[in-house]
């Protein structure tokens, strides 16, 4: 597992900006999210990253900021795939892939960052009904009726599955508060992120109760050669072929040149 | 250092692939194999998705083979006139391969049937070669003369008709079992995403009885045809040949095979395919253990489909 660093006391970060309390007429608060980009490259050298994502809270409660009672969950979310899980069992004392259930829409990954302990932003129904944390995160099988205890199975190990490849993460304390509006979401992005327009989302909490949300979309592509070595291959696949077959040779032969021992 | 893979979508280390290439580099010149039985088998260890692997690892296969077959030829010790009919057999037999692999795809288990085809023919060759080359080992010893050739002593395959002279290897055979020996390998190539010298090699000693230091070169020859072909294939079919983990792949592999050329020169032929034997074996032997041993996670995960 990860090891995230512990959440920063917030008491004292706003204490720090000692701001005066103004009581204005109530307007209800508003969350938005800005991305400084709004599509992330991945270069030869991309070995994972972390991103970060900044958002404002408006018309926020100056009496429920100093206590720090605002709460906010990003998430960002791949784009949904088909997943076959894929079960195997002893035959002839072989192991098999026997049994398979076929997920549809599964998101490719799913990072979340929050502001602290999930148990201490909300009750696990709330996170049920918004669909929000790894563990709730909707996964539909093809055949939905199917054995619900394979189904059950099948999507307990989908879910494990994906989190061992570092694929759905969570990192607590990755929401900071910068200032009583501004805050700072910090999300992990695994070397083998899916490319693909992915959909970042900020769920704003106070005293435990969800208010509102709000969503962006960011694009992760290749860039540079990797892009254009993707997309060769993927267009002009026969020509790519034999232009793989050229450059083996050469290097075959260079290498001759270069290493001959003989 | 880390690189990013732009096909296989992942990141992997530069040194490790360099250093892996360089391993089967070394082996593959000293062999006379192409190394993809060895190669395939260890970029899915190391999380390459088996498709991308496959194709992959046939791509890096040319680079070595090439580089090999250039050693070989420059010494004398490769037969083009045989390498050609052999190869006129392994590209009929890969097309038909490629069928049989798309059929066995579309029933599911292709990952059942690529594993248990590799235990089998890596374990039955393996073994085979094992016990006629410790005997070879045990006769030289004993004063005798280990060669493989006794003048006069004819197998059926010597009787068929439709026979051919190959100068280089000093035979005079027929071109059916020739034929036949190259279409099989083609065959198990295209569907076990190997170039096929580690089945060549002993069929070629064993069966045509061709002579040891001409079976190296002959069969390196051969596969860089019939990995050029199922790197062909595979790229327009499927797009799953990854030319930046190839190249470093090659790099590695380029620089050991000369070596180990070097190093197969100065052994003798009964210890030669003594090691290969026991190579072969301990491949058979990993993917065997992985057949009967509990995995560390009975599911698994495929995308896309």
């Amino acid at each position: 597992m990860r090891a995230f660093p512990r959440l920063i006391p917030l008491v004292l970060l706003l204490a720090l900006t000692g701001r005066a309390v103004a009581q204005e007429e109530v307007q209800p608060e508003a969350i938005e999210i800005g991305l400084s980009t709004d599509s992330v490259a991945i270069t030869s050298d991309f070995a994972g990253t972390n991103l970060t994502i900044f958002g404002a809270l408006d018309n926020a409660d100056p009496l429920v900021s100093r206590q720090g009672r605002y709460d906010i969950v990003v998430v960002l979310e791949g784009p949904p795939r088909t997943e076959v899980v894929r079960k195997k069992t002893r035959v002839l004392g072989m192991w098999i892939n026997t049994e398979s259930v076929v997920f549809r829409d599964v998101p490719a990954s799913y990072s979340v960052a929050l502001t602290r302990q999930p148990q201490d932003i909300t009750d696990p129904a709330s996170y049920d009904r918004l669909a929000l944390r790894i563990e709730n995160i909707h996964l539909r099988p093809l055949d939905a009726d199917g054995n619900p205890r394979t189904i059950e199975e099948f999507t307990a190990a989908l879910r494990q599955l994906k989190q061992s490849a570092d694929l759905y993460v969570e990192n607590v304390g990755g929401v900071q508060f910068l200032s009583r509006s501004l805050f700072r979401a910090t999300l992990y992005l695994a070397p083998h992120v899916p490319v693909g327009t992915h959909k970042a989302r900020a769920f704003l909490f106070r005293n435990g109760t969800f208010l509102r949300e709000t969503s962006a979309p960011l694009v992760i592509r290749k860039a540079g050669l990797e892009q254009t070595i993707f997309q060769f291959a993927h267009q002009q696949s026969l020509l790519y072929g034999l232009f793989a077959v050229l450059l083996a040779m050469l290097t075959g032969w260079l290498g001759r040149i270069i290493f001959r021992r003989d | 250092m880390g690189i990013y893979l732009p096909i296989a979508e992942m990141s992997v280390n530069m040194v490790v692939l360099l250093t892996m290439g360089a391993a089967v580099g070394f082996l593959s010149g000293m062999f006379g194999v192409g190394g993809g039985f060895l190669i395939t088998p260890l970029l899915i260890f190391y999380n390459v998705p088996p498709a991308i692997a496959v194709a992959t690892g046939a791509n890096q296969v040319i680079a070595s083979s090439f580089s090999g077959a250039l050693a070989h030829f420059k010494r004398g010790t490769l037969d083009v006139k045989l390498g050609f009919v052999l190869l006129l057999g392994g590209i009929a037999g890969s097309t038909i391969g490629i069928y049989v692999f798309a059929y066995l795809r579309s029933l599911g288990q292709l990952d059942l049937i690529v594993s248990l085809l590799y235990v089998v023919f890596l374990g039955s060759v393996g073994g085979l070669m094992l016990v006629e080359s410790v005997r070879a080992l045990q006769r030289a010893r004993g004063g005798q003369t280990g060669s493989l050739r006794r003048p006069g002593q004819h197998n059926w395959i010597h009787r068929l008709p439709l026979k051919m002279r190959f100068r280089t290897s000093k035979l005079f055979v027929s071109i059916i079992p020739v034929l036949g020996i190259g279409a099989m390998i083609g065959f198990l190539a295209s569907i076990m995403g190997v170039g096929g010298g580690f089945i060549m090699v002993p069929a070629l000693i064993y069966l045509l009885k061709v002579p040891t230091n001409v079976v190296v070169g002959t069969s390196l020859f051969q596969i860089i045809f019939v990995a050029a072909f199922t790197t062909v294939v595979h790229s327009a079919a499927n797009q799953t040949v990854d030319v930046v983990l190839a190249f470093l792949l090659m790099v590695g592999g380029v620089a050991g095979a000369q070596y180990g050329t070097r190093v197969g020169q100065k052994l003798r032929g009964e210890q030669l395919r003594a090691l290969l034997a026991l190579l072969v074996l301990a491949v058979a032997l990993r993917l065997a253990f992985d057949l009967f041993v509990r995995p560390a996670s009975v599911y698994s995960l495929a995308g896309n489909l």
